[in-house]
C-alpha cells in the first residue's frame, strides 16, 4: 500500500537553532532540512537567522552564505545560479522550484521553510538521489533517431515546425515537476513522471525524428503515460514556466490519433 | 519509491519489465462512458424527478415503457463499467501489493458484472411484463 506515516527513523526532530549576530537588522529565518546518513541520527529542523542587509536577494544566496558563514556541513547542490542548469531544485517555502531562481521577499512565511525534493530518497541534507530519474531519462533514448540517410550539412526543419518545440526544448531536467506529482510519489518506480514526459513529446513532436511510432509504442502503458490524472502540480510548479501536463495531453491525444 | 537492488545497473529499473503496449483502451472507454453519462445522468435526474409522487404500479409502467428501459440499462452499463475502470485506477495507484493488487481488481471484476447482471434482469423483466 501507499506509505501515509513515516517510518520511526524519519521523523523529523527539532534542529538547532543559529542565531543572527548582534546588532543585525534585517533578519530573516530559514528553516532547513538535516540529514546526515553518517551519524546515525533522524532528520532535523535547523533554524538559520540570516541578515539580509549581508546577503544576496535570492534563497540560494541565503544558502551560501550559511554555508560560507554560518554552517559549512550544509549540503546541497548549485551550480550555474542562473536557472539554466537545474542543481538547486529544492522545496521552498511548501514549492518545489529553484533555490537561484526564488526570491527571499516572494517567500510567503517568515521562517522560510527549506527541504530536499519531495519523495526522493536522500543523499544527505538537500541532496536527492537522482539515479532512478536520469535513468529513466535515458530509457526514452532522447536523441534524434532517423531511418533515412543522414544529409550532406544539418537535417533541416521549417520555422512551423521549429515553433513546436517552444515550451519543450527549455526543460533543464531539474526534477521539480515529476517530484511534485503524486502519481510519481506512489509509482515513481515505472510511471515516467512529467519531466521525462515532456521529453518524450520534445522527440515525438520533431519533425526531424523519424521513430515516432516506436516512442509511442515505449510509452504506451498503464504505468509509463497513463498513471497522469492531470493533477497539474506539475505545471503549476515548474520553476521555468512550462506546461509538462500539455505535452502528457499531447501523446495521449497521438495515441488517440494513431488508432482512429 | 523503494530501494532497488545495488547490483542492478539503474538502467534495468527504469526499463523494466517493458511496455504493456496498452492502456489506450481503458483510456478512451473510460472517456467514451463519461460522455455517455453526461447525457444519461441528466436523463436519469429527469426520469426520477418525474416520478416523484407517483405509485408503485405507475412507477413500474413507466419502466417499462421500452424508450425508458433502453435508456435505464443504457446508464446501468456506461456507469457500472465507469465505475469498474475507475476503481481500477485507484487500485493500480495506491495498492503495491501484488496479490492484494490482484485479488482486489477480481473481486471488483465480479462484484459489477454481478451488479450489472441484476439491475439489468430487473428493469428487464419490468419492461417484459414478468
Amino acid at each position: 500500500m501507499a506509505e501515509f506515516a513515516l517510518p520511526k527513523n524519519s521523523k523529523i526532530q527539532q534542529g538547532k537553532r543559529y542565531p543572527a549576530k548582534p546588532g543585525a537588522k534585517n533578519v530573516r529565518e530559514f528553516r532547513v532540512y538535516r540529514w546526515n546518513p553518517e551519524d546515525g541520527a533522524n532528520p532535523r529542523i535547523d533554524t538559520y537567522e540570516v541578515d539580509l542587509a549581508t546577503c544576496g536577494p535570492m534563497v540560494l544566496d541565503a544558502l551560501i552564505k550559511i554555508k560560507n558563514e554560518i554552517d559549512p556541513t550544509l549540503t546541497f547542490r548549485r551550480s550555474c545560479r542562473e536557472g539554466i542548469c537545474g542543481s538547486c531544485a529544492m522545496n521552498i517555502d511548501g514549492t518545489n522550484t529553484l533555490a537561484c531562481t526564488k526570491a527571499i521577499e516572494d517567500c510567503s512565511k517568515g521562517e522560510v521553510p527549506i527541504y530536499p525534493l519531495p519523495h526522493m530518497s536522500v543523499v544527505k541534507d538537500l541532496v536527492p538521489d537522482m539515479t532512478h530519474f536520469y535513468a529513466q531519462y535515458a530509457s526514452i533514448k532522447p536523441w534524434l533517431r532517423t531511418q533515412s540517410a543522414a544529409p550532406p550539412k544539418e537535417r533541416l526543419q521549417s520555422k512551423e515546425d521549429r515553433a513546436k518545440l517552444d515550451g519543450l526544448y527549455e526543460c533543464i531536467l531539474c526534477a521539480c515537476c515529476s517530484t511534485s506529482c503524486p502519481s510519481y510519489w506512489w509509482n515513481g518506480d515505472r510511471y515516467l513522471g512529467p519531466a521525462i514526459l515532456l521529453q518524450a513529446y520534445r522527440w515525438i513532436v520533431d519533425s526531424r525524428d523519424e521513430d515516432t511510432g516506436t516512442r509511442l509504442d515505449e510509452l504506451e502503458d498503464p504505468f509509463r503515460l497513463y498513471r497522469c490524472h492531470t493533477i497539474m502540480n506539475c505545471t503549476r510548479t515548474c520553476p521555468k514556466g512550462l506546461n509538462p501536463a500539455k505535452a502528457i495531453a499531447e501523446i495521449k491525444k497521438l495515441m488517440i490519433e494513431r488508432r482512429a | 519509491m523503494s530501494q532497488f537492488d545495488r547490483f542492478r545497473q539503474p538502467i534495468k529499473n527504469a526499463r523494466g519489465l517493458g511496455s504493456a503496449k496498452d492502456g489506450v483502451h481503458h483510456f478512451i472507454v473510460q472517456r467514451v462512458t463519461a460522455v455517455a453519462l453526461l447525457f444519461l445522468s441528466i436523463y436519469l435526474i429527469v426520469f426520477v424527478v418525474g416520478l416523484i409522487g407517483a405509485d408503485y404500479a405507475s412507477a413500474r409502467a413507466a419502466v417499462a415503457q421500452p424508450c425508458n428501459a433502453v435508456l435505464l440499462i443504457a446508464f446501468l452499463i456506461a456507469s457500472i463499467w465507469h465505475g469498474e475502470l475507475g476503481l481500477q485506477v485507484i487500485i493500480e495507484d495506491y495498492v503495491h501489493t501484488p496479490w492484494l493488487a490482484l485479488t482486489s481488481r477480481l473481486v471488483i471484476k465480479f462484484v459489477c458484472v454481478l451488479v450489472a447482471l441484476a439491475s439489468i434482469l430487473a428493469v428487464v423483466r419490468i419492461a417484459l411484463g414478468a
